[in-house]
């Protein structure tokens, strides 16, 4: 079983990332969404619509690039957006060219729409199908693993673009590994494992799912945990450098105050907020034990 | 690892798009384009345009004279006949590896490029996709035969005599009719081409390896080849593929005998309503990847 009862809520207008381990059902979960493999049982719905019995409805409505772009590559850039928006018989061709063009410079091809992409690094290829996506104003952008292949200038781009497509009212729905990304740009996010949905929400609650950790850097490590331990300070972790732990209720500069007073010498201090990763990774485990 | 007891659902509400017009005719011609623009396809048309200039020059070559049987023989003494000649002589092997290598590449070629889940996320919708392959194949079998009449039109006035024609019932018609007659005989033979064409897109459902495809394909070819040769087979001999593919030469009978060739286009339109539906059954519930 690769995915299983997954129920995805997208508020319109929010971008939303879609997580999970290498094989966790991410881009099977699109496909279904898509129309492009069926479940073998159960229904799917995409925009209120039955998939993929409305796809001809639903599917002009949404962008799709799909793990990984895909090309004719004797055909230029512009030659292969031309094609796929020949496909969907909502396209108006007499806005066809100018319609690619907008795209192409949308996601900086525009000097490259001439050359066949044979000739495309991988980079300009992924941007080549966020462009196919964005040949039409869609309401819903499903982008599977957009940045998989940019150089760090182009994840920037990429970053910039949906932004800019989240700030013009289209909803955006991503799938990533890369956490960075979905902090920095992420307004919802799922986390997926072993074909199931083990978390949605907001970014900012997902991060809060974890306490804050309290970190003192210090040489005294031992003195440093007795005192923090007299306080309350729980799950006491100690490392070469640092002693952490949960400092449940109390304010963090009676810690301070106490560190001080029991001559603890102090090289840093402070509250550390989990990443999104260190949810990610108490929610779906350590280590390579993907989903088989 | 197969998807189960999936219910994924996005929600929102935004404003529906405008709905635009319908424009269900850019697929086709996308289709047409992407067969002709490629160039594969060029040097096939060029290969087929190539047949009838090499018989040509074999015959001026060798002065031939009429010692040959056949429409071969007559292209000597009117150059009308290059034109018959070569398109009789491209039914048997060129015009089918030609159908082949198209019909094989149009599904597995796209599933292969991985361009299949754009088309269909665009959507092109697959019944739609099935027809504009279909159409296209359909029009490359026009254009392979035409290219071979022009180009036969052209070598065979270029080298030797035209005139009136000689019909096989031994009276005569003009010129212009002869080229007609032979018009309709490249139309008979394409129409002719369209089973193979419908079991070549068949097969390519079948698989995201567009050389398997075509390999399938020709096989199939070589097989239905033999069986219409082994005589033991008789009883299955008028169901096999190409058993009236050489009814075309009754066009030139006076009046035509149609018979056989509606019998061949009969035959063929019942290949195409087969395999065309075992297309669609797989390409409708196929898994996309």
């Amino acid at each position: 079983m690769a995915v299983d009862a997954v129920d995805l809520e997208v508020p319109a207008g929010s971008v939303y990332g879609f997580l999970g381990p290498n094989g966790s059902g991410k881009t099977t979960t699109i496909r279904m969404l898509l129309g492009l493999i069926a479940p073998t049982s159960g229904e799917v719905e995409l925009l209120g619509e039955p998939m993929p019995k409305a796809h001809l409805r639903v599917l002009p409505r949404v962008g799709a690039l799909v793990e990984g772009p895909a090309f004719y590559p004797f055909w230029t850039g512009q030659a292969n957006l031309l094609r796929f928006d020949a496909a969907d018989r909502t396209a108006d061709p007499k806005t066809r060219k100018a319609r690619a063009g907008e795209a192409l410079e949308r996601v900086g091809l525009s000097n490259a729409a001439g050359k066949k992409v044979r000739a495309y690094s991988l980079g300009m290829r992924q941007r080549l199908a966020i462009a196919v996506a964005l040949m039409q104003r869609r309401e819903l952008l499903v982008l599977d693993e957009p940045t998989n292949g940019l150089d760090p200038q182009g994840t920037r781009e990429v970053r910039h673009l949906i932004r800019d497509l989240a700030s013009d009212g289209t909803t955006v729905f991503t799938s990533t590994h890369l956490l960075a990304e979905v902090e920095q740009v992420c307004t919802h996010a799922a986390i997926m494992n072993r074909g199931k949905l083990l978390r949605q929400s907001t970014v900012a609650d997902l991060r809060a799912e974890l306490r804050p950790r309290l970190v003192v850097r210090t040489p005294d490590l031992g003195a440093a945990a007795d005192t923090l331990q007299g306080l309350g300070v729980t799950e006491l972790k100690t490392t070469e450098e640092t002693v952490e732990g949960d400092p449940g209720e109390l304010p963090i500069e009676k810690f301070a105050a106490a560190l001080v007073a029991a001559d603890v010498r102090i090289h840093g201090f402070g509250l550390e907020r989990p990443s999104l990763e260190d949810t990610f990774v108490a929610l779906t485990g350590e280590g390579f034990d993907v989903a088989e | 690892m197969s998807p189960s007891e999936a219910t994924a659902e996005v929600t929102e509400v935004t404003e529906v798009r405008p709905s635009a017009g319908r424009h269900a005719v850019a697929l086709f011609i996308s289709e047409l384009r992407l067969v002709f623009g490629r160039a594969r396809t060029q040097v096939g048309l060029g290969v087929l345009a190539a047949v009838p200039l090499l018989i040509g020059i074999a015959i001026k070559l060798s002065g031939n004279d009429g010692g040959t049987e056949g429409f071969i023989g007559q292209v000597a003494g009117n150059g009308l006949f290059l034109i018959v000649a070569s398109l009789g002589l491209s039914l048997p092997f060129f015009l089918p590896t030609a159908v082949t290598v198209i019909s094989g590449e149009s599904l597995a070629g796209e599933a292969s490029l991985g361009t299949l889940r754009n088309l269909l996320t665009a959507p092109a919708g697959r019944s739609r996709l099935l027809a504009a392959k279909m159409v296209a194949l359909t029009v490359f079998c026009l254009v392979a035969t035409m290219t071979i009449w022009v180009s036969g039109l052209i070598v065979g006035f270029i080298l030797f005599p035209v005139g009136d024609v000689l019909l096989l019932s031994g009276s005569t018609v003009s010129l212009g009719e002869g080229l007609l007659r032979a018009l309709v005989i490249a139309v008979v033979i394409s129409l002719s081409l369209l089973g193979l064409a419908a079991i070549g897109l068949f097969v390519s459902s079948l698989t995201s390896t567009p050389l398997a495809a075509m390999a399938a394909t020709f096989g199939t070819f070589i097989v239905l080849g033999i069986m219409t040769a082994i005589p033991q087979l008789h009883a299955i001999h008028p169901w096999l593929l190409m058993y009236r593919w050489q009814s075309f030469a009754d066009v030139l009978r006076d009046p035509p005998y149609w018979h056989d060739i509606g019998r061949n286009l009969l035959l063929q339109a019942g290949y195409v309503a087969v395999f065309y539906t075992a297309a669609w059954a797989r390409i409708t519930s196929r898994d996309i990847t």
